[in-house]
């Protein structure tokens, strides 16, 4: 794992109106890590990622990709760095079928401005492929065909097909059963193996602790942890989720 | 959701080419699922042709065949815009008085003296309406305004319109022989025969070409032998209609004119990136969003298309009449060709239907109208039998789609 972050927030900041949604928050996540990022409901987690996909931008602090500061200006900004974001509603056409979807947006062209339907067809398949999407019966069956682990990994393959660095995934198993979370789990686990940073938001701390390097706890717009998954346990994450402070989190990385 | 579909079965264990058993029990599965396509207008067609011949032995004849193509060609033009809009999940209630518009400022520019040469005529009389598509539907993005309601005040609008440009309630005749022959002119019977044939050959190398380059690409293909077939019927399909039309006066022009619009707008829909962002916005408008697509400006076009083709539908219905009117565009005009696209088979929900709905439901009305004016039924006969015709045809959509949802398929 490489020791500098390829995506690294210092100390921001949002308000909205008189509400204070993150407080100097530092966020960072490495090229091949899975960084979960936790917190009760209001903890400032979707403000967090709103931010980073330039839905509203940051009233203070710094973004910085690379180790170079970045300043996002809207959500155009963000895939030509190289972050994509698989949201909780996947943003799949459920007419299209698995293709189309994919390439929603950025479809290959041919002669007589047609759509090059078997170019896209075979780099859809190579793409399940190397990510070992190996339950999609055909990448012609339409969306509205797929379960919902399957759904998920067309929505994070889709994400990664563009040469993207950084994944973010907003509660990827939330709507999922058993096997189908399996299958998810390990997509993500193999994003990172393949030097992708992953941050992944979840409820779940039990998915959490199966796929996750590091954990990062926001509670009331703060940041009161940062923990190794392998250094910690779940009691000590929900502790710092309800009840967490900054010197009462064992375990801290200190910075 | 089925436990086939989570059987992990590997991406690279798809042959290219599937066999001729694979792909017929594919399509027999997605039938019995409920996938039926075009199915089932085919077959009611079928039917209501039957019932129609028992009762009256002047239906199937080749005289009133030529006579059924002229009488849908109107409502197809129209209809094809129409698929576009419902693909969005919109409407366009316009489209009725919109024809008007474009019918009677042509015969107006056509009239002498000055009368403008037919081409001229024609494009300003389309960019004029063009227009109005293109107004009506900034108004229905700018402002986020339902497209029923704006379209609506366009109903009314436009009618408005045709009325102060005809003035005085009286008929304008068309003077120009060309614009006439649009949908007056039959093919002398050698031509009929080689358009066909043209057609024809023009079809076989595009679907084998699309093959050929499927198979190197290493993509999923259908097997040679459903192409070779799908070729012969449409071979034989077309010899017949020449056949039968040139037993009375030839095949129509206005015909062909039809085969070009929807070869033209299926390839429009379904090969291009303007229409898979039709698709897209109808399936999902907030996934096209994110995906970076102008969702907007495709709204705009698909209006601009719709009163287009509403405008060029009107074209063609003066041209069979050889006038305009004060009553041009009003009528069932408006609710014909919406029925058309719905009876064909296009979704009003969005995302879902193919340019050909256009004319499978145009037939299926101009067949109801034809019949029953053989059997010399009322007016109001008619309307009872098309509603309900209609309602048959959302019925069986609905009955299918819950076959589709049980086998997850929808």
């Amino acid at each position: 794992m490489a020791e500098e972050p390829i995506l690294f927030l210092q100390s921001v900041s949002k308000r909205f109106g008189a509400v204070e949604a993150l407080t100097d928050v530092d966020f960072e996540v490495r090229p091949g890590e899975v960084m979960a990022l936790v917190g009760d409901n209001g903890a400032g987690k979707s403000t967090l990622i709103k931010g980073i996909a330039g839905i509203y931008p940051f009233d203070g602090g710094q973004m910085f990709w690379e180790g170079k500061p970045v300043k996002i200006h809207g959500p155009r900004d963000v895939a030509p760095l190289g972050i994509e974001i698989v949201y909780q509603d996947l943003a799949l056409a459920d007419n299209l079928d698995v293709v189309a979807n994919m390439f929603l947006g950025r479809e290959r062209i041919s002669s007589f401005r047609r759509l090059n339907e078997a170019e896209m067809e075979k780099e859809c398949s190579e793409t399940l492929k190397s990510l070992s999407v190996t339950t999609v019966r055909s990448v012609r069956q339409a969306v509205a065909e797929l379960s919902g682990g399957q759904r998920q990994a067309i929505a994070v393959a889709k994400a990664v097909m563009w040469n993207s660095k950084v994944v973010i995934l907003d509660e990827p198993t939330a709507a999922l059963g058993v096997a189908q979370t399996r299958q998810v789990l390990d997509l993500v686990r193999r994003l990172a193996d393949r030097g992708l940073g992953v941050v992944i938001i979840s409820h779940n701390l039990h998915d959490v602790f199966e796929v996750a390097d590091r954990i990062t706890v926001l509670r009331l717009g703060r940041r009161v942890a940062v923990l190794k998954s392998s250094e910690t346990n779940q009691q000590e994450v929900v502790h710092a989720i309800t009840a967490g402070k900054l010197d009462t989190v064992p375990g801290m990385v200190v910075q | 959701m089925s436990t086939a579909t989570d059987q992990p079965v590997a991406v690279d264990d798809i042959t290219p080419s599937r066999s001729v058993s694979e792909q017929a029990r594919l399509r027999w599965q997605r039938i019995r699922a409920g996938d039926v396509g075009s199915l089932p207008i085919i077959l009611g067609v079928l039917v209501l042709v039957v019932i129609f011949q028992i009762l009256n032995q002047n239906f199937l004849t080749p005289r009133n065949f030529v006579n059924l193509v002229v009488q849908m060609a109107g409502i197809t033009t129209i209809a094809i815009g129409v698929v576009f809009v419902l693909l969005l999940g919109e409407i366009d209630l316009s489209i009725g008085y919109v024809s008007a518009v474009a019918a009677v400022f042509m015969t107006l520019r056509l009239r002498p003296p000055g009368g403008w040469p037919w081409p001229l005529a024609v494009a300003t009389a389309l960019a004029v309406v063009c227009l109005i598509g293109i107004g009506q539907g900034l108004i229905i993005t700018r402002f986020k305004l339902p497209s029923f309601v704006v379209t609506l005040a366009g109903l009314m609008v436009w009618n408005g319109v045709v009325l102060l440009m005809i003035g005085g309630g009286g008929t304008v005749v068309i003077q120009d022989k060309t614009i006439i022959g649009l949908a007056n002119y039959f093919l002398p019977k050698a031509m009929g025969w080689l358009v066909v044939i043209g057609g024809v050959v023009l079809f076989a190398i595009g679907r084998i070409q699309s093959w050929r380059s499927n198979r190197t690409q290493g993509v999923t293909t259908s097997p040679l032998i459903f192409m070779v077939a799908t070729i012969f019927v449409v071979a034989l399909a077309g010899a017949a209609v020449v056949y039968v039309a040139n037993q009375d006066r030839g095949v129509p022009f206005v015909g062909i004119f039809l085969i070009v619009l929807l070869v033209g707008f299926t390839f429009l829909a379904e090969r291009t990136r303007f229409g898979r962002y039709v698709y897209a916005i109808g399936g999902n408008a907030e996934a096209a969003r994110r995906a970076g697509i102008n969702v907007s400006r495709i709204r705009v076009y698909v209006f601009m298309i719709s009163s287009l083709m509403a405008g060029m539908g009107g074209i063609v219905l003066s041209s069979r009449l050889r006038s305009v009117d004060t009553a041009a565009g009003g009528g069932d005009l408006l609710l014909n060709s919406i029925a058309a696209a719905v009876i064909g088979g296009t979704s009003l929900f969005g995302g879902s239907g193919r340019v050909i709905s256009a004319f499978l439901g145009a037939l299926v009305i101009a067949t109801v109208n034809n019949g029953m004016g053989l059997l010399g039924l009322s007016a109001g006969v008619k309307f009872v039998i098309t509603g309900l015709v209609l309602l048959t045809a959302v019925l069986v959509d609905a009955i299918t789609r819950q076959g589709r949802q049980q086998s997850g398929l929808a």
